[in-house]
Order: structure tokens, then C-alpha cells, then sequence
């Protein structure tokens, strides 16, 4: 049984910067496949994400949209968001599963100073873990997604683990299983970009010229990609068009000032750890 | 070497060298919960929603022994059945929420005419009460025979209406029921 | 399903689930199968991304549904007759349909009376006294042996064929915008698509839904989309039919038990007064075959029925006594929905039983529904949840102390807390596992059942009373009688061989002389002595379509495909032998379970065993308003009938006392066409008690389009009131623009949304007491008396 669990970065460590090899080589690097020409935009994924990980109810409202919540929270951490947009005389109903991507090139993990507070794992999930989080919320600024959100109450920031917890026992993630149209699909990524490929093919012979596959290279390919219809409107789907990830070179500064309003001693030092690990030596971008 | 949850606290020790700097590191990878559903015995059902007839499984904790309650912990789609291959909607993703709902009911409830409250009654009450009030309807609207002298042997003054939730034995089993008793206003939701 | 049994001899979707995969081309129209069955409408997905599949929608709205699909046509609810009229019209003028099909599957050959006849909006034969037809017009000519005289060249002028020529000729595609409120040209874009499929070698599908049957012309509706799919030569094969997509778990299975007005278990028969005796009600009921080459498999009728009346009552069902047959009720007319609920109004219905189910939010009218269950004497509501209906002397506006309605209210286990098996839409009855116990003080709905029997007889023994024979004579032969085990009902329902003892195999089995017994004969071979045939958990799929005969029990006999004949030609060729249903070999039929005998030639009888003309029905004498259906406005309808002024609605409708003064008249400001629907995150009300679904979609809203909500001055998330000539309701507003204004005869016509949630006393979130069936009117199909909830008048304004 392969090491279903074997670490590639960690936060506020030089492996951030330069991945952990694995000795073992050939173990699975999975990625869901989101393939927006067949989501119906059911929340299947969205309520079954909250299930599985036992996040909280909360309260909402509806605000003019068949949309559930206004924006991602620490407890909602798998989004349907819906967006009518006319191109011509047609209409479409632009519907996307917003959650975390788990970029290959984790902006999040890049900007956290607390060690271990973020992992990323050699198969391709981008991991919280909240006992280690010292709520600076850095890894948010980090995001080009706009995913991670900071929780008031535990003072901690979370986002989609990828159900890691199945995926170590080698099942896919709740939002994966549960998806009545096969609009997500798991598997290796290679498998995904194979199958992304045909996916693209057959929206282009159903008449979507622009259809494209999207796993921006500006944060090394990402472990969530999409296939998109309407590859030359990203922003309609909130998508960006070049997201990076963007350590600042001196992050590590603005860690410190935000992070000693929370701590002291152990957060400083963790703070000053990373930036002596990663503030001198921010990744190339290839935007 | 491998770098795991199990072995990253060496690794980090021996790799990468941060606690040379002093930083206590514990256990510094998110810590992964256990699968929830690890040791749960595994129920087929099917989702009491639509028609689809996807497949279920649910997952129990209690080992079923003579003095343990069964706690349904999770439910998802049964991968085996070629009807929804595992796949659920929010509605069959959530289905846990109604089978433990708080909303549940545990007593009959009665209501007087005239009452603006309900009170609690036990099984017996209610069960005497309804097999009274069901045998004084029917005894006053039994018709024998009908105008033109034909039998008809109905009662028109009870109606019996449900249900497209229950399972096929009971629907069976009303219908076998009520049919002997006479009535003949029965109906459920394929109507509407 | 009134009209697909006057159509095919059954009711009931024919194909199933995943064989949806196999179509090139999927209508949705009458459905939202994203929203509403979202497992299922996977295989429509299926087929359009792996077989290259069209998939399209004809809704009031641009859809969950249209979202996914190659194409959409907005059309105003009540209008679908409309559309597939003119459908059927594009087919004949154009030459698209299936011809080699039609001539030997359906009865486009059959003679017509001469008498038979249409004009202005009626059919020959209109009795205007009691709003009915006599149907002696619609009828067959006979030849001298006394069968039905055929004409195989089509040509006959009074041939079915020639006759549906000429009626649908009116559905030009400029009448079918200036109805519908669409473009001609995006209807003739549709029709193209939708029409492509009469060759042998392409084949597509209907899904359907409630936004077909709940209209006043709802059966015909029905009616057109299988007169279509027959002229496509799309019924009996993998990847064709017309499939009607239930909304409940065990819709089809109470159905197919009969808890419906009218019906016995498999479709037998309610006998009615006139039927005084059992064979006259066996003569009534049983068809004579009106062609030489038919089975008429309904020619069986009477071995259904007395081994029916045999499970019932056991030994005291005997020749004797007409096997119990005056041990039935026989009904004082119809006896739905809406007549229950009459009877109530008027105060004559004493005591009602509600299980599993709210039917006051149910609706329609609910005012009305108010005030008739005010009238009750007694109501029971047996439900695990508390629901609005056993509240309904708190609803808002009620004064409790002014009603006398008795209530009682008694909580029983639900779907996980019990095993038994629940028949999907597409007839697969799948066993399922009892998963928890129920909680202390919970009976499960068996008992609670066998708890009243007992306690009813046991009052009759010591009281009598009313004729209690049938009572004291019920068979109730199970291990603990006061709470049977649903193995032991699935057993007798399955029926047995009296003589053997053994569980039947088959309904060929079946006798009319007492010696075999089954609850419902469309379940034999559900539970044999092999064993639990609906628990089987096999996944082999050898023919790859989907079929997967090991996997559960699908009624009739394992069938998976319903007229599957039809889906060869008539030397037993399949029509595309890559979507073989089944082939004769020259010896036997092979593929999914023959819908005729496993072992009789292709040539000696007609496909469609169910009727007794052999063959399918494009003309059918079985329904109330018309052996071909007609567009006729909803009983509220925003534009008078394009096609006929002096008949705008359905001519034999039933109206109820009292309704008429319920309806938008003449001068009332009522200009929005209404319709009501479901969403994906909601099952009608039982899912306000989970809180990650209310969370998904919290609120009562009513959705409006740009235009509308422009002139009105209401914003997004703003709030908007929506009121009817019968009740108002209040909700946020969401602004779309996936509702489009239409042009209806020359006039603009707005359509408004409006989910079915929401109640008050289960209700959630802000926006208690906003119910859509407020708004509905309490009117019904001419056939079936299902509601048009679908199609009403309202209008709007800011909140």
C-alpha cells in the first residue's frame, strides 16, 4: 500500500521552497476534474462536503440568487455560485463549484509563517491544519483564489482538505462521490488532463469554440481543475486568468506585525523562522 | 525516506533542520482525522426522496449487541447500483439530517374539538379512540345498497389518503385494508 | 397515466433510468430532471456527451435542466399541446416519420367511423347537458368477421393515419407561436432536432414529469408526446420511450398497489354499481380482441382478479360466493382527489386518514382545503413529523376555537427504521435494508394498520354494526398479526399455488379458479422460491445497455424495456442492432425479457400485447376529451383559444360546486401567466426538517423576470407579493433573466415562478405561511382529475 500521506512542503519551512523528495517515486498525484458543461449546480457537492466534514450549519438568507451563501466560509468551504450571463441571443446559466484548487505552487502555504500549519502532501492536496494555525490569516492575502477564510471564533483559518481523511483510505472526496451528473471526476492527474482533453473536444464539437481546460500555470497547475465552456470569459465564472503565487518578498515583515497582535514568543519565532526560511528567497513566478 | 505523518516529526529533525533554530515543532503536519465511518457496519437502502431509486448505504455505529442502540452516523450513495453509482443529490447527501432529525416525533397527540392545543395520549388511547371513531363513521355511512337497489357495500365517510413514502408491503396492506372496509376514497400523491 | 394505458395498454414509464444513456436525442418538456432527479438525469448527460446526443428543454423557464442542454425554447405554461401538435404536424408534412414502424406497430391503419368527426373545438359526438361525449362516433368500422377493418397502404381517408393528418394540420408552426408565445423560428430549430429520430437507426427520448399532467388537458398532453414518439418509431426500444419521472420514492409502488381511487392492486378495477355481479364485472373489464393477430394479454383479467380477491380473503373467497366479489366497495362515482376534498367542503366526508403525506400543502386552493377539513368530524395524520395538515386549526387566519374538528396525530418510523422495498420511476422494485430501530414510543406504520384492523373487527365482534363480513373475513394469516413482517406481505403479494403451497414463479401461473392466490400479479415473481428476486445485488450488464436483469425486480416479469416487440421490426430484426432490445433467432427471443411470448414467432401477433388491437394506439377511444388531444387554454389563462373562441378550455372538465366563482373573471386584474415547481434542495415540505437543506435554500422566493420586475419597481433580494383571485403570498424576489417576456396572440405575457416549500407550521427560515398552493385553483384533468396546478393567473407588486 503506497504512503498514502507522504509530505511534500510545509509551511514556514525550506521545503516550501524546495519540495521533500520521496523515496518511493510513482505514488498516485490525484486531481478532481470539474467539468462545468455538465454541473447543474444541485449543491450535491456543496451539502455533501458539509456533511462529511461535520462543518456547521449556519444561518442564511436568500438574497435574490438560488445561491446559498453570499461568499466561502470557515464553514462552508465548497461553494455553488450562479451567474445568468446573455452571450448573443443565448443564454447561460453559469454555474461553478468554488472551493480550494490545491495549486500545485500553494500561495497559501508560501505565505504561511507558522510551521506545519499548512502541508502539502506528495499526491496534491494543500492541507490546514488548524492546531498549528496562528491566525494571521496570511495564507488568505496568499491565495489567488480568494479561498481560504479566517474563523472568529477559533481564531483559525480553513478551507477544503480535499476530504484527505477518505483519500488516505483511498476513497475520493465526499463532493466527488456524491456528484449526480459526473460533472466532478477523480483520478490521477494525468488521467484527469487525458480525460480533460476529450471533455474539451466534445463542448468544441457541441459548438463551444472557446472551451478550454483550466489549470493555470502561474501557480504550477492546480489539483482542482475545470473544464470551462466558455474559456474565453473566465471572469464569469470568477475564474482569474493568470492567478500566481505571490509570496511577497517581504511577507515575513507584514507576518510579523500582524502575528504579534496574537502571540507572542512562539508566534514571533515562528514568524521570524519563516521569514529567515522564505523571505529572502520568494519563488520564481512564470506568469 | 518517505515523509508521512508518522515519520515527519524525524524527518523534520533530521531534514530540515528548523529545530536547530530552537522552534518546538510537535507534530507539525495537519492532523488528519480518522475516517469517520471506520468499524461502521454498512445498511442498503434506498433514498426516501424522488423516484430514481438511487441506492444508500448507511453507516451504523453500535455493535448490534443486546445492549447497544444502533447511532446512524453517515449516509452515502451505494457505489453498486447501476441506478446512481454512489452519486447523490443534496437532498440524498443530507438524508442522515432527516433519519436523526430533532424534529422527530415520540408520542400520538390529540387534539379536542375546539382546543387550541394539542395534549399527549398514549398508544392505547389513540389507537381505541381511532378504531371507535373509524367504526362510527362507517356505521353511519355504510351503504348496503345503493338507490337503485344494487349492492355496493362503501362507505363514503371516510377517506383514507397515503402514501407514495411508504414502503410497497404497506401501501399493499392499506389498500388490502381499506378496500375491506369499505371505502372507496382513497388516493396518494401520484394524483397531484 | 391515464393516457399511456389508452395508448399502450399500460401505465407507467416505459423504458428506465440509466437506459436514457442510449438516445440521440432527449426532450425534456413537462419535467426538470436536473432539479428534480439529478441521479438519474446523469444518463441524459450520458447520452449527450458519449453518444453525441441532442438534449433539449420546452419549459416556462430556462432551467437547471437548460442549463446543461444544447437547447431551449420557452414556451407559456399551459401551451405543450401546442408544441407537440405542431411537432406531430412538422412529422407528417415533412415525411419524418418512422414509416415501416408505424405501419406495423401502431393502428394508423385501423377504419374509422364515418361518423367520427372535429369541429370548432369539439369532437363528434359533444353531449353539452353533462359536459361529455358520447363516444359511439369514435370508433372502429368492422368487417364481416366482425373484426376491424385495416387499410396498410394508409390511404384510407378514414384511416387513423389520414385522420391525424388532417386534425393536427392546424398546428401550423405560426399557430404554435402566436400560442405558445415562441418564435416560429426557434420552434421549427426544435422541431428539427426533435424529429430526427424516425429512421431505425437513431432513436430519442421523452422525460416528463408534472408539468405535463397537472393542466386540465394534462392526460393529453400525455397523449400527444406518445403519438409523437410512436410516429418516431421511438416506443419499445433502448433509448426510446416516454418516461414519466415520479416525484416520490414509492410513487409508482402505491400506485401500482392501488392506493388510488378507482384501481385495484395491477391495475385491476374498482367494480362499479352497474357491475352487479363478478362476471359482469369480469365481462366489463376484460378486452375482446379486435384484430385476429393480438395476445390482449388484458384477456387474463380474471385470473388477476379472483387470485387477488383469493389473497384477500382466503377460504371465504369461493366460487360460492363470487370469490368475495360484494366484499369490495363500490364506488358512488369518482372518488379523487379533488372529490375527496368536495365531500369534505360540503361537509358530507366524517373522518379522514392522512399517512405519510401533508395534504393540506398538498393544495390546491389551500383556503378551500382550510375550510374543508374545518367541516371534518375526525382527521388522523400518521407521519413521523408533525406536519401542517395536523395543524391546520393553527394555520394563520384560523380560529382554533371555532373549529371541532377532532385531530389525532400518531408518530411512526420512517424509511431507514423499516425494510421493504420501494419501486422506482422506471419500475425497479429494490429491496432495502432496515438500517436503525425506530426510537421508544415510535410504531411503524404496519403496526399501527394492523393495530386498527384488529381493533375495528374486535368492535364488530362485540358490537356489530355495518355489513362487517369482509372485516371479519380479510385473511391476516401472519406470525405476529398484530404487526405482520414485510417479508410475509411481499410473499403474498407474490402470490402462491394453493395446491403446492409454493410461491409462484410467474403470473402465467396464475388461475381464475381459486387455485393461486397473488396480491398484485404484476409483482409475481418478485418473491419466489428462489428467494428476495427484489434484493438481488447483481451488476453484470452484458447487452452494455444498461439493462442489468440481476440487479433487483423490475415489473412485469424482470422486464426492463415495456413493449419491447416494438423494438424490431416485424420480422423480429432489431430496428439498430447496436441498441437491440430483443432479436428473434428463428428459434426464441433474446436480449431483455420479450414483451411477448419468449417463443412466439415475430409474425404471429401484434407487438403491443397490452391491447387489444395488437398494436399501439394513435387513436384512442379510452380518453375522456378526444381520441386525439386539442389545445385547450388552462381554466385561467391570460389569452383566449387561437385555434377555436367558442371552446377556449376543455370541454369536459369537471367543475366542482362553487369553483367557478374562485376563477379570474372578466374584468379581474389578474395579467401573469403563474406556474409552481419544486427545487433541487427541497422534497416538497419533509426537508424543512434538515437543517443542511435549509441552509442550502432557505427561503420562500418568487421568481420574476428583468422586465417585470423593472415595472414594478422590484428589486433583486428585494420582497415582491404574488396574489391569485384565491390567496396571496409574499417572498424575496429574485430577478432573472431566465424568464423572457412572450408574445401571445399579439399580447405581452409576463410568467411568474413560484416554489412549493414552504408551510407554517413545518416552515423555516423568514417567510412562514407563504404556501404556493394559496394561489391554485381547485380544478382538474378532464381524465384523471389531477390539478392544474401548472398554468394560473396572478399578479405582482413590491412588498
Amino acid at each position: 500500500m503506497p504512503d498514502t500521506l507522504a509530505i511534500k512542503r510545509i509551511s514556514a519551512s525550506p521545503s516550501a521552497l524546495i519540495p521533500l523528495e520521496s523515496l518511493r517515486s510513482g505514488g498516485p498525484v490525484y486531481s478532481k476534474l470539474v467539468d462545468i458543461s455538465k454541473c447543474i449546480g444541485c449543491k450535491g457537492c456543496e451539502v455533501a462536503c458539509k456533511e462529511w466534514n461535520d462543518l456547521k450549519v449556519e444561518q442564511t438568507s436568500n438574497f435574490g440568487s438560488m445561491q446559498s451563501h453570499k461568499d466561502l466560509s470557515s464553514n462552508t468551504w465548497l461553494l455553488m455560485r450562479f451567474n445568468e450571463v446573455e452571450i448573443g441571443d443565448d443564454l447561460s446559466w453559469m454555474i461553478k463549484k468554488d472551493a480550494c484548487l490545491h495549486c500545485e505552487e500553494p500561495g497559501c502555504l508560501f505565505a504561511c509563517p507558522a510551521p506545519g500549519a499548512i502541508v502539502q502532501y506528495q499526491n496534491g492536496i494543500v492541507d490546514f491544519n488548524q492546531d498549528q494555525c496562528i491566525g494571521c490569516q496570511n495564507c488568505v492575502s496568499g491565495c489567488p483564489f480568494d479561498i481560504p477564510r479566517f474563523d472568529k471564533e477559533t481564531k483559525t483559518v480553513a478551507k477544503c482538505n480535499m476530504c484527505i481523511d477518505r483519500v488516505e483510505v483511498g476513497l475520493e472526496p465526499a463532493c466527488v462521490k456524491t456528484c449526480p451528473t459526473n460533472a466532478i471526476q477523480w483520478g490521477i492527474k494525468d488521467d484527469m488532463l487525458a480525460l480533460a482533453e476529450k471533455k474539451v473536444e466534445t463542448m468544441k464539437r457541441r459548438g463551444y469554440e472557446h472551451a478550454a481546460l483550466y489549470n493555470p500555470g502561474g501557480v504550477g497547475g492546480t489539483h482542482m481543475m475545470y473544464v470551462v465552456p466558455h474559456g474565453d470569459r473566465l471572469e464569469d465564472y470568477s475564474l482569474p486568468a493568470h492567478p500566481v503565487a505571490s509570496p511577497a518578498p517581504l511577507g515575513g515583515l507584514n507576518v510579523l506585525r500582524r502575528v504579534g497582535s496574537y502571540l507572542l514568543g512562539f508566534g514571533v519565532l515562528s514568524a521570524l523562522a519563516h521569514f529567515l526560511a522564505v523571505g529572502p528567497m520568494s519563488p520564481e513566478e512564470d506568469s | 525516506m518517505p515523509i508521512s505523518r508518522r515519520t515527519f516529526l524525524k524527518a523534520s529533525v533530521a531534514g530540515v533542520g528548523i529545530s536547530a533554530l530552537g522552534f518546538d515543532l510537535k507534530p507539525a503536519y495537519a492532523a488528519v482525522r480518522q475516517l469517520k465511518i471506520r468499524n461502521a457496519r454498512e445498511y442498503k437502502t434506498v433514498c426516501p426522496y424522488c423516484a430514481v431509486g438511487c441506492g444508500t448505504i448507511a453507516y451504523v455505529h453500535g455493535s448490534g449487541g443486546l445492549n447497544t442502540t444502533n447511532t446512524i452516523i453517515h449516509v452515502e450513495g451505494d457505489p453498486d447500483n447501476p441506478i446512481n453509482g454512489g452519486t447523490l443529490c443534496p437532498k440524498g447527501a443530507s438524508q442522515m439530517g432527516l433519519a436523526i432529525s430533532p424534529r422527530l416525533r415520540k408520542s400520538p397527540m390529540f387534539r379536542e374539538g375546539g382546543a387550541s392545543e394539542w395534549r399527549e395520549v398514549d398508544w392505547d388511547f389513540a389507537m381505541d379512540w381511532l378504531a371507535r371513531k373509524f367504526k362510527e363513521s362507517r356505521d353511519a355511512t355504510f351503504t348496503e345498497q345503493d338507490s337503485q337497489g344494487r349492492t355496493v357495500n362503501r362507505t363514503n365517510g371516510i377517506a383514507w389518503v397515503g402514501s407514495a413514502t411508504v414502503a410497497n408491503e404497506d401501501a399493499y396492506l392499506i389498500t388490502k385494508t381499506m378496500r375491506a372496509m369499505g371505502l372507496t376514497y382513497i388516493d396518494h400523491q401520484a394524483r397531484i | 397515466m391515464a393516457s399511456l394505458a389508452a395508448t399502450f395498454g399500460r401505465g407507467a414509464m416505459t423504458n428506465h433510468w440509466k437506459d436514457i444513456k442510449n438516445a440521440d436525442v432527449v426532450l425534456v418538456m413537462g419535467a426538470n430532471p436536473a432539479e428534480n432527479h439529478p441521479c438519474g438525469f446523469k444518463w441524459a448527460l450520458e447520452a449527450r456527451d458519449e453518444n453525441g446526443a441532442k438534449l433539449v428543454t420546452i419549459d416556462p423557464r430556462f432551467t437547471r435542466t437548460s442549463a446543461v442542454a444544447d437547447k431551449h425554447l420557452q414556451i407559456r405554461p399551459g401551451s405543450d399541446i401546442a408544441i407537440l401538435g405542431g411537432l406531430i404536424r412538422h412529422i407528417l408534412t415533412n415525411d419524418l416519420h418512422h414509416a415501416d414502424y408505424v405501419r406495423a406497430h401502431t393502428n394508423a391503419s385501423f377504419i374509422i367511423s364515418g361518423d367520427f368527426g372535429f369541429e370548432d373545438g369539439l369532437f363528434s359526438g359533444f353531449e353539452e347537458a353533462g359536459s361529455r361525449y358520447d363516444k359511439t362516433s369514435w370508433s372502429y368500422q368492422r368487417a364481416a368477421d366482425g373484426y376491424v377493418r385495416r387499410d396498410p397502404t394508409l390511404e384510407d381517408p378514414q384511416c387513423v393515419f389520414q385522420l391525424l393528418r388532417r386534425h393536427y394540420d392546424r398546428y401550423t408552426p405560426a399557430m404554435v407561436a402566436q400560442i405558445a408565445g415562441c418564435s416560429e423560428e426557434k420552434f421549427l430549430e426544435m422541431a428539427d432536432i426533435i424529429c430526427s429520430t424516425g429512421r431505425a437507426d437513431r432513436v430519442g427520448t421523452i422525460m416528463y414529469a408534472v408539468g405535463w399532467t397537472m393542466h386540465t388537458v394534462g392526460s393529453q398532453i400525455i397523449r400527444t408526446g406518445a403519438i409523437l414518439q410512436l410516429l418516431l418509431g421511438n416506443i419499445g426500444r433502448p433509448g426510446g420511450g416516454i418516461n414519466a419521472l415520479r416525484g416520490h420514492a414509492n410513487v409508482q409502488g402505491a400506485t401500482d398497489h392501488a392506493i388510488v381511487a378507482g384501481i385495484l392492486p395491477g391495475y385491476l378495477k374498482v367494480p362499479t354499481p352497474e357491475q352487479t355481479t363478478l362476471a359482469e364485472h369480469l365481462e366489463a373489464s376484460t378486452p375482446q380482441p379486435l384484430v385476429p393477430d393480438t395476445v390482449n394479454y388484458w384477456g387474463n383479467y380474471p385470473k388477476f382478479l379472483v387470485s387477488q380477491l383469493k389473497a384477500w380473503f382466503g377460504d371465504s373467497a369461493t366460487a360460492a360466493n363470487e370469490f368475495g366479489y360484494h366484499y369490495l366497495g363500490k364506488p358512488d362515482g369518482d372518488a379523487t382527489w379533488l372529490s375527496i376534498w368536495d365531500e369534505a367542503y360540503h361537509g358530507r366526508l366524517e373522518g379522514f386518514i392522512t399517512l405519510g403525506f401533508n395534504p393540506l400543502l398538498a393544495g390546491p386552493d389551500i383556503p378551500r382545503l382550510l375550510k374543508s377539513m374545518s367541516r371534518l368530524k375526525w382527521m388522523t395524520v400518521i407521519d413521523p413529523f408533525m406536519l401542517d395538515s395536523a395543524e391546520f386549526w393553527k394555520a394563520p387566519g384560523m380560529n382554533p376555537a371555532e373549529i371541532d374538528t377532532e385531530v389525532l396525530y400518531l408518530p411512526t418510523t420512517h424509511w431507514i427504521e423499516r425494510d421493504g422495498s420501494f419501486t422506482n420511476s422506471g419500475r425497479w422494485a429494490q429491496w432495502k435494508e432496515k438500517a436503525i430501530d425506530p426510537p421508544d414510543g415510535v410504531r411503524s406504520d404496519t403496526w399501527v394498520l394492523s393495530e386498527l384492523f384488529w381493533r375495528v373487527k374486535e368492535l364488530y365482534q362485540q358490537d356489530g354494526g355495518a355489513y362487517d363480513e369482509p372485516i371479519q373475513n380479510l385473511t391476516w394469516a401472519y406470525l405476529n398479526p398484530r404487526e405482520p413482517t414485510l417479508v410475509e406481505l411481499a410473499k403474498e403479494i407474490n402470490g402462491y399455488d394453493h395446491e403446492t403451497g409454493q410461491l409462484l414463479s410467474s403470473f402465467g401461473q396464475l388461475q381464475d379458479d381459486g387455485g393461486t392466490s397473488s396480491g398484485n400479479w404484476l409483482y409475481t415473481g418478485s418473491y419466489t422460491e428462489a428467494g428476495n428476486m427484489m434484493a438481488r445485488r447483481g451488476t453484470a450488464d452484458p447487452t452494455g445497455l444498461g439493462m442489468h436483469h440481476d440487479w433487483a425486480f423490475s415489473w412485469p416479469a424482470n422486464r426492463r424495456v415495456l413493449y419491447n416487440r416494438a423494438s424490431a421490426d416485424a420480422e423480429g430484426r432489431p430496428w439498430d442492432p447496436s441498441r437491440a432490445g430483443i432479436a428473434w433467432t428463428g428459434r426464441e427471443w433474446i436480449g431483455d425479457v420479450p414483451d411477448y411470448g419468449r417463443t412466439t414467432p415475430p409474425d404471429a401477433a401484434g407487438a403491443f400485447i397490452m391491447t387489444e388491437e395488437g398494436v399501439a394506439r394513435l387513436f384512442s377511444s379510452q380518453m375522456a376529451d378526444g381520441p386525439f388531444s386539442e389545445h385547450y387554454e388552462p381554466v385561467e389563462s391570460p389569452t383566449g383559444n387561437a385555434l377555436h373562441e367558442s371552446v377556449p378550455v376543455n370541454p369536459v372538465i369537471n367543475w366542482y360546486d362553487g369553483v367557478r366563482e374562485t376563477l379570474a373573471a372578466e374584468g379581474d386584474d389578474f395579467p401573469h401567466a403563474c406556474t409552481i415547481y419544486r427545487v433541487v434542495e427541497h422534497e416538497h415540505f419533509v426537508t424543512a426538517n434538515v437543517p443542511l437543506l435549509v441552509e442550502a435554500m432557505p427561503d420562500f422566493f418568487i421568481e420574476l423576470p428583468e422586465g417585470l420586475a423593472a415595472e414594478k419597481g422590484i428589486e433583486n433580494g428585494g420582497r415582491a407579493r404574488v396574489w391569485s383571485k384565491r390567496g396571496e403570498v409574499e417572498g424575496v424576489a429574485i430577478v432573472t433573466k431566465r424568464i423572457k417576456p412572450l408574445t401571445v396572440n399579439g399580447q405581452t405575457v409576463w410568467t411568474v415562478g413560484i416554489p412549493v416549500h414552504w408551510g407554517f407550521a413545518g416552515g423555516t427560515g423568514s417567510t412562514h405561511a407563504s404556501m404556493a398552493n394559496l394561489l391554485t385553483p381547485f380544478i382538474g384533468d378532464a381524465n384523471t382529475r389531477c390539478p392544474e396546478f401548472k398554468a394560473f393567473l396572478v399578479n405582482v407588486e413590491r412588498a
